[in-house]
C-alpha cells in the first residue's frame, strides 16, 4: 500500500469547530492546509474593524488566527461573484432570513473539491457537527452536501464522524476513525472543553457567521432589490448594507448615514459613486444618497444630514452636497425636527 | 510595486496581497496602502504563515496604513 503522507484541505471558517476539526487531523499526522472563502457576507472583521467604538472586538480575521494557532497555511479565496447564484437561486431555499445554508455548504465544499483536485490533496475536512444547525447540519442533509459538492466520501467531519458512515479516508486507514469524535447537537460544551485542553484562543463559539442570517441585514437587502425592481447586487452594495444607518425617506432614494468616525471614513471611499452630504460647520456624519438626487430629495437629505449632526438644535445648518466625484455646493437648511423623522424610514 | 487596498475591508486586503505577491519574485517588495485597521493584524499574520517579511508598518497623517512586504522564496 502506498504510504505517503496524506493531505487534507480544511474549510477554516475562523470558528471553534473547524479549528478543532483541523487539529484532530494534525494529531493523526495528516498534512493539513486551510481554505477560507470570502462571499462578501461574512461577518468576519468588517464592521468590527471599521467602528472605532467597538474596542471590545478583536480587530483580526479569525480564520487567519485559527491558521496561526494550528501552524498551517491558509488559502483565502474571493468567491463573491460565483456566490451570487447561491444567494439569488438557492435550490434548497432559504433559512429564517436570506440564508441559503444548505446550498452555501454544498457550494463551499464543491469549491474545496475543485481546489483539492487541482493541488493533488486527498480529502476535505469540515467542522460540521450533526444536529448543530437546523438546515445544513442534519443527518438527512449531510449526504446532500457530499453529493452536490462532488466530494462524496472524501468529505470527513471529524467532530461527528463516529455517528456517520465511514468515509474513504477512514476505510483506507488514512485516518483512524477511533480517534475521531461522536459529537452531536447544539450543546457546545465538549468543543469548549477541547479548546481549553488544546489551549486554543477563539473568538466566539459559533464563528464565521454570515450576514444573511441577520434579520435586519436581510431586510435591507430585500429593500435594495425592491428599489431596483430586480434581485441583483454587486460587491459595493453588500458592503454598504453593513455600514451606517439606512433610511429610505422616499421610494426614490435612500440615505446611508455614518454613525461614527470609522464609518464616515469608510463611506468616504464611495464619494466618487454617490451624491454625498455633510455639515460643514458642525461635527456630524458623512451621508451617501443612493437613488434619485433631485432637488426635492436633496432638500430632505440635507435636513436629515443636519438632524444627525451636532448642529441639530441650531436654527440653520450649512450642509455641503457633493456630486459623485465632482462639484460641491453648499446650502443652509433647517435641521429636520425629531418628530418628523419617521420610524418607517429606518431600514 | 504598490497596491491600493484603501477602503477594502477584511479580508479583501489580504486576498489582494496574496494575489499580487504570488506573481512577484523572492526579495521584491510590495507597498500596500490600506484604511481598514484590521489589515494591521491580518497582513502580518498572513505573511508569517506564507513566509513573507513585513519590513515596515506606518500610519500616514491621513490615517492611511502603509505596510511594506518583502516577498519570501
Amino acid at each position: 500500500m502506498e504510504n505517503r503522507k496524506r493531505q487534507a484541505i480544511v474549510l477554516l471558517s475562523g470558528g471553534l469547530d473547524s479549528l478543532l476539526a483541523a487539529r484532530l487531523m494534525l494529531d493523526q499526522g495528516i498534512h493539513v492546509e486551510g481554505i477560507n472563502f470570502f462571499t462578501g457576507f461574512c461577518v468576519e472583521g468588517h464592521t468590527h474593524a471599521i467602528r472605532r467604538d467597538r474596542k471590545d472586538r478583536a480587530v483580526r480575521n479569525n480564520a487567519l488566527h485559527s491558521a496561526e494557532q494550528l501552524g498551517i497555511r491558509l488559502h483565502m479565496i474571493d468567491v463573491i461573484d460565483d456566490y451570487k447564484d447561491v444567494v439569488l437561486n438557492p435550490r434548497h431555499g432559504y433559512g429564517a432570513h436570506l440564508n441559503p445554508c444548505l446550498d452555501c455548504k454544498a457550494f463551499m465544499v464543491g469549491r474545496a473539491r475543485s481546489w483539492l483536485e487541482e493541488h493533488g490533496f486527498d480529502f476535505i475536512v469540515t467542522g460540521e457537527v450533526l444536529g448543530q444547525r437546523p438546515m445544513s447540519q442534519r443527518r438527512d442533509t449531510f449526504p446532500v452536501v457530499a453529493r452536490e459538492s462532488g466530494a462524496l466520501d472524501r468529505l470527513v467531519r471529524p467532530l461527528s464522524a463516529r455517528l456517520l458512515p465511514p468515509t474513504l479516508p477512514e476505510r483506507e486507514g488514512w485516518v483512524d476513525r477511533e480517534r475521531l469524535l461522536g459529537l452531536s447537537g447544539r450543546n457546545r460544551k465538549p468543543q469548549i472543553a477541547l479548546a481549553r485542553a488544546y489551549g486554543f484562543d477563539y473568538a466566539q463559539p459559533a464563528g464565521g457567521c454570515c450576514f444573511l442570517t441577520d434579520e435586519n441585514y436581510a431586510h435591507k437587502l430585500r429593500d435594495l432589490w425592491a428599489s431596483r425592481g430586480a434581485r441583483r447586487y454587486d460587491f459595493d452594495d453588500i458592503m454598504l448594507l453593513k455600514i451606517g444607518r439606512h433610511l429610505r425617506p422616499h421610494p426614490s432614494f435612500k440615505l446611508i448615514i455614518g454613525r461614527e468616525e470609522g464609518e464616515n471614513r469608510f463611506l468616504e471611499g464611495y464619494r466618487h459613486r454617490f451624491a454625498h452630504l455633510w455639515a460643514t460647520e458642525h461635527k456630524g456624519p458623512l451621508v451617501l444618497l443612493q437613488g434619485d438626487a433631485n432637488e426635492t430629495n436633496l432638500d430632505l437629505a440635507c435636513a436629515i444630514t443636519a438632524r444627525f449632526g451636532q448642529g441639530r438644535s441650531k436654527a440653520r445648518v450649512r450642509v455641503a452636497v457633493g456630486e459623485p466625484g465632482g462639484l460641491t455646493r453648499e446650502r443652509d437648511v433647517t435641521p429636520l425636527p425629531a418628530h418628523a423623522l419617521a420610524a418607517e424610514w429606518y431600514l | 510595486m504598490d497596491l491600493d487596498a484603501r477602503y477594502l475591508l477584511c479580508p479583501m486586503p489580504v486576498i489582494r496581497v496574496s494575489s499580487v505577491i504570488g506573481r512577484m519574485a523572492a526579495g521584491d517588495t510590495l507597498t500596500v496602502h490600506c484604511t481598514d485597521p484590521g489589515a494591521l493584524h491580518d497582513i502580518p499574520a498572513w505573511c508569517r504563515l506564507e513566509g513573507h517579511e513585513v519590513v515596515e508598518t506606518r500610519t500616514e497623517p491621513s490615517g492611511d496604513i502603509v505596510i511594506v512586504i518583502r516577498a519570501g522564496g
